[in-house]
């Protein structure tokens, strides 16, 4: 037996403690979600109708299999407000996507043209603001959107417009946090991909008489699409569930679908059709996901 | 000729120039006006520490950066127990049964929506009857950063030569002491900078510690985030300052370390 196999077994014992941390504390909680998203609502503490109650033996278990019920969901497709704010998450996450591929593109190519040396210092500021609170990066907008904030300052000292702009509380405001938040996520993957890229590829292209742009967009940005994927896929996931951003910055009129979550939960306490709503927003993000983990696949299974 | 192709030209410096501009002026912007003597956000009233001033004498806000802090430390260190431990199984460990259903648990709260997250353990906890509060939070913090943790040290392990374990096996350890004694120094660094990802993703988090929290035990972030939804306040841009500026001394100490890990023959870790 040699020593990696004998180092093996106890390593496995290594993850026992977060295995079962993991199960105890993801796993079982989707469960209850599923759960109650199947349950009846009431008036009580938890709103919720209990489904299962063990003591009470086999019959008791069936009895409450036959109690599950779809009207929660039911109801999620026959109303309105929920088909909106799906709707909504989805047009806003595919435009911020867009917007983002347009901005972290060009920024991620040229991070990749840097001299190595600066190439780790581009990427550590890049990785900086993912450091700093999200929250507080999206304040800090809320200073300079605002009424009298400085870019209504800048527009009219500039003479670009006569009256101050509303900007906060706006989807331009939004699309702003959006694309300011998640644009580290962008610019990460597509510069992996493009500073992996072999330089002797656009001097063939040059060599056999391609223009620069003719070279970007036979050779370039063909070979960067694992990393356009990526990146696309890594900010349209958590941005179809965005609340704080929607929250803080746009208007008070049509909701994303996690705010629409939430206020079910907090404000109407209807804690069966938020559990029914989240697991339908779950569902809707299953496809991403799954393209998501097939390309890191691919990824990775070039690499080696 | 063919040197020009791989080359900077104007337009990647344009790119680059705006869009560092673009993630970092606001935060400029920001950390200035904190300092500004005039109550009025917007007009420029002067140097001034008036706004620090008021929040070492505002009591909520302090319990609130306290019990952040409390929260931050104790969730990043546990998910670093946890974390390593999982990176050790997966790297170390090889094939073992359930090996991909552990990974993809540990991976899936990166990108699962954070109210969903939230959702979940809320109703866990309410059907386990816990009384919500500091525990509630440091548990959801922790299950929602260990991934973050496994993520680095993984990376590290994974980058490291083998045979210094054998090695140290053939000369009488056994898995646990070459563990203890050879692999474990090795990837310290990593470890720590898990530890301080963990902690600033913790410092940083308002929607799952919103679900998770009871009353009266608010974190920083909960409480500026009602503040902020009040309307901008100078006090504010004081105290995301200070968040700043502590993570900003997280961030050193950790790109030290991954240097200092990286230094010692291993590529760096990623992050």
């Amino acid at each position: 037996m040699s020593a990696r196999r004998i180092f093996a077994q106890p390593a496995r014992f290594a993850a026992i403690a977060p295995y079962l941390w993991m199960v105890l504390f993801f796993l079982v909680p989707f469960g209850f979600v599923l759960k109650i998203s199947l349950s009846q609502t009431a008036i009580a503490q938890p709103p919720y109708l209990p489904l299962f109650d063990f003591t009470e033996g086999w019959a008791a278990i069936k009895a409450a299999f036959a109690q599950l019920s779809l009207d929660n969901f039911r109801l999620l497709v026959s109303d309105n407000l929920y088909i909106s704010s799906y709707l909504r998450s989805l047009v806003v996450a595919v435009a911020s996507t867009l917007i983002l591929l347009l901005i972290g593109y060009p920024i991620a190519y040229g991070m990749a043209r840097l001299p190595q040396r600066w190439q780790a210092i581009a990427m550590m500021l890049v990785i900086v603001p993912f450091w700093t609170s999200f929250l507080i990066r999206i304040y800090a907008w809320i200073n300079i959107l605002q009424h009298d904030g400085l870019l209504n300052k800048i527009l009219l000292a500039l003479h670009l417009v006569s009256a101050p702009v509303v900007w906060l509380s706006t989807d331009t405001a939004m699309y702003i946090g959006i694309v300011y938040s998640y644009l580290p996520f962008m610019i990460l993957p597509l510069y992996a991909t493009l500073a992996k890229m072999d330089p002797s590829l656009l001097e063939a292209a040059s060599d056999l008489g391609a223009s620069p742009v003719r070279a970007f967009w036979l050779v370039t940005f063909p070979l960067s699409l694992p990393g356009v994927g990526a990146g696309a896929l890594l900010c349209f996931i958590p941005i179809v569930g965005e609340f704080v951003i929607p929250d803080l910055l746009a208007g008070s009129g049509s909701m994303m679908i996690g705010q629409t979550l939430w206020l079910e939960f907090f404000t109407n306490k209807d804690w069966p059709v938020a559990a029914a709503a989240a697991v339908a927003l779950l569902v809707l993000l299953v496809p991403p996901l799954l393209l998501y983990d097939r390309l890191q696949r691919r990824q990775l299974g070039a690499a080696d | 000729m063919a040197r020009k192709v791989n080359s900077l030209s104007p337009f990647n410096v344009t790119a680059l120039a705006l869009g560092m501009a673009f993630l970092y002026l606001p935060i400029v912007i920001l950390v200035i006006y904190s300092f500004n003597a005039s109550r009025l956000v917007t007009v420029w009233g002067g140097w001034s520490l008036r706004w620090y001033y008021e929040f070492f004498n505002d009591r909520a806000m302090l319990d609130a950066a306290w019990m952040s802090l409390r929260v931050a430390a104790v969730s990043a260190t546990i998910a670093t127990l946890l974390g390593t431990l999982a990176a050790v199984g997966l790297v170390r460990g090889e094939r073992f049964r359930g090996r991909s259903l552990l990974s993809g648990m540990l991976y899936a709260p990166l990108v699962m929506p954070e109210v969903i997250s939230g959702l979940s353990l809320l109703l866990l906890f309410v059907a386990l009857n816990a009384e919500r509060g500091f525990w509630t939070v440091t548990i959801a913090h922790t299950t929602l950063t260990i991934c973050f943790v496994t993520v680095v040290v993984q990376s590290r392990l994974a980058s490291l030569d083998r045979s210094l374990e054998e090695a140290a096996m053939d000369l009488g350890c056994d898995p646990v002491q070459a563990f203890l004694r050879v692999t474990l120094p090795l990837i310290i660094p990593a470890i720590a900078a898990g530890w301080m990802l963990a902690f600033t993703l913790s410092l940083d988090d308002v929607v799952i510690a919103s679900f998770t929290t009871g009353p009266g035990s608010a974190t920083l972030p909960i409480r500026i985030y009602s503040e902020v939804r009040l309307g901008v306040k100078p006090e504010i841009n004081a105290i995301c300052t200070m968040v700043i500026a502590l993570i900003a001394v997280v961030i050193v100490i950790a790109s030290l370390a991954s240097k200092l890990s990286s230094s010692q023959g291993e590529s760096a870790a990623p992050l």
